[in-house]
């Protein structure tokens, strides 16, 4: 290891460490713009000289890999002036409208500028300004303050993998574009707003909305997909205002997807805020002790195995065990959380996590995606798959309808049929499973919620167990959801008793009279017309699908109104915490599983939130483990039988519109409008939306 | 003088035959099949001997430079000749590869071999169409001629040349934005490290050579090593064509001796200064971006590295510049300051908005619509680019400007004073 010499402090550093990494090792910051540790070095903005002894330049220290013996000065007269000269010239074409600019507060050159900038400027010339482009409905543009450091470019190829972002034209001419001007196709383009270290590229849904130190910030966990990122809501006055990432390496890195930093306008929208009773046409406003009672005289009145609930992709682990737990009390059986009907088997926890882990992506050496769109199903474990394929040594193939994931993928068929050959070792590309030492599958959602879900899941534990793929040191085998309350849902056991129902038995029910009520905790993803005559509960945060059917309506609490539990794809229990409080008179779901169950006269046997996790943890030691991913034994699951040819269809057509949050979002509809209606990808819109 | 028998450039005015038949006349390709199977340290020794320094204007000693490529590699290696010549006042490569070009093709043979290349790229500037098409036929002759090809000059030594034309660009004469461009991305310099010599073109170790420096080198070898070194000063040894421009009776481009006195270049071989050796205002002793030179040490400094380097400027590319005394010098300065804020390829900061600003400072001073104070800032401006981009184009961009206001800061007061009272002048008459 190289020992280099740091403002006379000697220090060692491994092999390849970078000049401005050492600094930070020794405790010393360097000023810098362009430098992303997650990102190429580009070494343009020059802010990060420093001096080294024997060289007669200043070196940009992101670029330059420490040497045995070096001698760095961070603060030498020449360092210093090197620095306030770059300083400099970026801010002569840097315009001064810090008071109207949304990254005031949180913004790099701000904050530099006052540690290294000088007081007034020499520059009498005119300023340049630069035309503002039109990136789409998420992010905004504001040119002339943009200082070329290009980091917006780097995170949109090599992070996200859409060759779109460039610069074009030379010297002070240049300017950051997408050369034929549209809005930017990706999924994860939101994140080059937290990228970006000046105001050239801001929030269009949160322009002029308000300033950083007036938000109060919460660090929670988000539920639009099933990878469970890390953020931080910024609320004021009650209002989530935005959604921002929170670094985790073993989940989100620190990204998140669009959805997830844009969608939160749906939580202002379509809300229900008090209970109501009667179907649409004669629906009445009633309160809380009238809903109740209805709904506990139609649970004491309807027979035990004529009752069934379905909880819904966005619950958390609480509300689902309290209402299990109510259903238990009451005997009835039909209960289930995958409103898609995906023949997920919960007997094995094993055969329906991402066994891998996000992180364990990096370290697998080939991939095999059967029915799965990770791109839209889980943006950032496709952007992990994009980081590994960067590595190279890394082949990727998918059994499913062709799609553009931002990498190449070997399609090997569309349907179930390739997967027998897969399973008896006569594919072609088994020879690709068998040479990788780290091989992984994944099984998306698409190929299990079909009728022969279950025979595609025993297919792919055989691929699993054929080539190997799970042994001592590493399990290969993964499913992907998409839902963030599956795998709580699973593990906790939100699936039918002995002699219950499944969701597509429950609907058939319903519709046959056998079932009478069905309780849905916030289950919008069901077909509604098929629900015959059934008495309908709807407890949740929107007015959505459910909630249109629904015979009573208990309004409910969304993500960021309440404390909750989560367990992402990979099996990792996460909290996610409270930022504002429900509007109207709406409550935590917890609460009102609780009340019904006393009004029943079977009191759940928990008065607060530390009581519920403490009787949850005791009956499933999984939840106990938060931030970790408790263990998964492998075993049989899975049903044999023959899997039929017919193509994958993956579970998502519109990214943007995918649950009752992102469908109230106005933001998410003009995303969907603009990437996917006019690349043919949607049918248009027809009459008035939303 | 140099005298005609230490000419290595023949036919540089293009008098004699530029076709293969006329180069082998002129005793190109002789015996080059017996340098290749000395072999390639015996090369570079050669070459080092000789004391031959890059001719694209860093004066890098090429020996040294050729020696830095690995001895094995499991990748392959190129040798990328720059013949990207962009440098104003600089036209030497031209009138090589129009008039000599099998002088560029063997030097690049041998130059390969001396670093075990077999590939070769020449990047030609893009406005150069004719020249592309001349050497393109070169190239084609020695192929058909088999002195390049599978079998090179029949030393079993494969090698093989590609053009390549560049799109008109000057930041593309930076190596490694040259190599950027040749693998057809935009041509920005790359930072360094790691170097061309251990990742250049397709990430592979790389060596850039100017055409100058490529096309001397079978004479070298041929001639020997103490023949070159003999010729010119120690550490500034061996030939080196002028390109003469400017305010002289007849601008040429002459190959001679390093170290000449200026005076002596410019009186006999371009005819001397218009108007006589004392109407001389000023000289550009090296390509647009070295200082400018005052006729006080135009009297009397040596054309080499080292000589030019003493008096704060440089040999560059070795374009000489000539300026009467009728050269308004700082609207010339200007001039040369909106070159290279056209040319800043914007990426890095100093540099991009640097180069601006400068302009635009020098576009007032031309007028004198300043304050004195200014000449100072803007002569700190200068120095807070110089030393802090990525390539040398931000010092290129800074030393005209700091050569013009070392030697003619009383001519840019006087200009302000004037503009002052002519300014006073109006508002009394108004």
């Amino acid at each position: 290891m190289p020992k280099l010499t740091i403002d006379g402090d000697e220090i060692e550093v491994p092999v390849g460490t970078t000049i401005l990494q050492a600094c930070e090792h020794a405790g010393i910051e360097i000023p810098h713009f362009c430098f992303h540790e997650r990102l190429n070095i580009a070494g343009n903005c020059r802010m990060c000289l420093v001096e080294v002894e024997r060289s007669p330049k200043p070196i940009a220290s992101c670029a330059m890999p420490v040497a045995d013996g070096m001698v760095v000065h961070t603060n030498s007269e020449k360092a210093v002036k090197a620095r306030k000269g770059v300083m400099e010239f970026l801010l002569i074409n840097h315009p001064l409208d810090c008071p109207i600019c949304d990254q005031g507060g949180e913004c790099d050159l701000q904050d530099q500028a006052m540690a290294y900038g000088f007081d007034r400027g020499r520059f009498e010339e005119n300023k340049r300004a630069v035309r503002d482009k039109d990136f789409g409905p998420l992010v905004a543009t504001h040119m002339t303050r943009c200082i070329h450091c290009t980091r917006c470019i780097r995170f949109l190829t090599e992070i996200a993998g859409v060759q779109e972002l460039g610069a074009t034209g030379r010297g002070e001419n240049m300017e950051i574009t997408t050369y034929i001007e549209h809005a930017l196709g990706s999924e994860l383009s939101g994140n080059i707003i937290d990228l970006c270290p000046v105001g050239a590229l801001t929030s269009k849904p949160y322009a002029f909305i308000a300033r950083p130190w007036e938000l109060m910030k919460t660090e929670s966990v988000d539920v639009f997909d099933a990878v469970g990122s890390n953020i931080r809501v910024d609320t004021r006055g009650g209002q989530v205002l935005r959604v921002l990432p929170r670094i985790n390496e073993a989940v989100n890195e620190e990204w998140i997807s669009d959805k997830t930093r844009f969608a939160i306008d749906g939580l202002r929208r379509r809300r229900l805020d008090r209970p109501y009773a009667g179907r649409r046409g004669a629906r009445v406003e009633i309160d809380w002790s009238e809903a109740l009672d209805t709904v506990a005289d139609r649970l004491r009145r309807v027979p035990a195995e004529r009752i069934a609930a379905i909880a819904g992709d966005l619950c958390d682990a609480e509300s689902m065990f309290a209402l299990k737990e109510l259903m238990v009390g009451l005997s009835a059986p039909s209960l289930d959380c995958r409103q898609d009907g995906a023949k997920l088997d919960p007997q094995c926890r094993a055969g329906y996590l991402f066994n891998t882990t996000i992180a364990g992506i990096e370290e697998a050496d080939a991939c095999l995606l059967i029915g799965t769109n990770p791109r839209w199903e889980a943006p950032l474990i496709n952007a992990r798959l994009r980081k590994r394929h960067l590595q190279g040594g890394f082949s990727i193939a998918a059994v499913g309808p062709r799609l553009d994931l931002s990498f190449p993928v070997e399609l090997l068929g569309e349907g179930g049929d390739t997967l027998g050959a897969l399973a008896a070792g006569e594919h072609s590309w088994c020879e690709r499973l068998r040479a990788a030492k780290k091989p992984m599958l994944v099984v998306g959602q698409g190929a299990l919620a079909r009728r022969d879900g279950g025979q595609v899941l025993a297919m792919a534990r055989a691929i699993a167990e054929t080539h190997r793929l799970v042994r001592d040191d590493w399990n290969g085998f993964n499913v992907l959801h998409h839902a963030a309350a599956r795998v709580g849902g699973l593990d906790l056991g939100f699936v039918p008793g002995p002699g219950g129902l499944d969701v597509a038995a429950i609907i058939e029910g319903c519709r046959s009279g056998r079932i009478e009520l069905l309780y849905l905790l916030g289950a919008d993803e069901t077909d509604i017309d098929d629900f015959g005559s059934a008495f309908v509960v709807y407890q949740g945060h929107h007015g959505d699908r459910g909630a249109a059917r629904a015979d009573v309506i208990l309004p409910g609490a969304a993500y960021t109104e309440k404390d909750g539990t989560y367990i992402n794809t990979e099996g990792r229990v996460q909290l996610g915490r409270r930022a504002t409080f429900p509007p109207g008179d709406a409550r935590e779901d917890w609460k009102i599983v609780r009340a019904l169950s006393g009004l029943l006269g079977r009191p759940l046997p928990y008065d607060s939130l530390g009581e519920l996790r403490h009787r949850l943890r005791a009956a499933y030691p999984t939840f106990a483990a938060v931030d970790r991913v408790g263990p998964a034994p492998w075993g049989e699951f899975g049903r044999a039988g023959p899997v039929d040819p017919a193509p994958f269809t993956y579970p998502i057509a519109d990214f943007y519109r995918t649950d009752p949050i992102s469908r109230a979002s106005i933001t998410m509809a003009e995303c969907s409008d603009v990437f996917l209606v006019h690349h043919g990808e949607l049918p248009a819109w027809t009459g008035t939306r939303g | 003088m140099l005298a005609d028998k230490d000419r290595i450039f023949t036919n540089l005015y293009g008098l004699d035959d530029w076709r293969l038949s006329g180069a082998r006349r002129r005793g190109d390709w002789d015996g080059t099949k017996d340098l290749i199977l000395k072999g390639r340290d015996w090369i570079v020794e050669q070459i080092k001997e000789s004391g031959l320094r890059g001719r694209g204007g860093a004066g890098f000693p090429t020996g040294l430079k050729w020696s830095f490529m690995p001895k094995q590699s499991d990748r392959p290696t190129y040798l990328a000749v720059n013949a990207d010549e962009s440098e104003p006042g600089t036209c030497k490569d031209r009138d090589i590869m129009r008039h000599d070009p099998q002088k560029l093709v063997e030097g690049a043979l041998l130059a390969s071999v001396g670093m075990g290349v077999h590939h070769c790229y020449i990047y030609i500037r893009g406005e150069f169409y004719n020249e592309a098409q001349r050497l393109q036929a070169a190239i084609d002759e020695a192929y058909a001629a088999g002195l390049i090809g599978k079998d090179a000059c029949g030393s079993g030594y494969e090698f093989d040349i590609y053009l390549h034309r560049g799109a008109g660009a000057y930041i593309c004469g930076e190596e490694t934005a040259l190599l950027e461009s040749l693998e057809g991305h935009k041509g920005m310099p790359r930072l360094k490290p790691p170097f061309p010599a251990a990742v250049g073109v397709y990430g592979c170790p790389t060596t850039v050579n100017n055409v100058e420096t490529i096309a001397v080198a079978p004479t070298i070898l041929r001639r020997g090593a103490g023949w070159f070194a003999g010729i010119g000063r120690p550490k500034n040894s061996g030939t080196k064509i002028f390109c003469i421009s400017g305010h002289v009776a007849a601008p040429c481009n002459v190959e001679e001796e390093m170290g000449i006195p200026l005076k002596e270049l410019i009186e006999r071989h371009a005819g001397g200064v218009r108007g006589g050796w004392d109407n001389l205002l000023a000289v550009i002793p090296g390509g647009s971006s070295v200082p400018v030179l005052p006729k006080s040490i135009c009297d009397t400094v040596l054309m080499d590295f080292d000589s030019l380097q003493a008096v704060q400027s440089g040999l560059g590319t070795a374009a000489v510049i000539v300026m009467d005394k009728s050269t308004d010098i700082v609207k010339a300065i200007a001039r040369l300051s909106e070159f290279y804020k056209h040319e800043s390829c914007g990426q890095c900061t100093p540099c991009r908005e640097g180069t601006g600003w400068m302009w635009r400072v020098m576009e007032r001073m031309v007028k004198g619509n300043a304050s004195a104070a200014e000449i100072d800032m803007l002569l700190n401006v200068s120095y807070e680019i110089e030393g802090h981009t990525i390539c040398a184009l931000g010092d290129a961009a800074a030393w005209p400007i700091q050569g013009l206001i070392r030697h003619f800061r009383p001519e840019m007061e006087r200009r302000i004073i004037e503009y002052r009272e002519a300014a006073t002048r109006r508002r009394v008459a108004a």
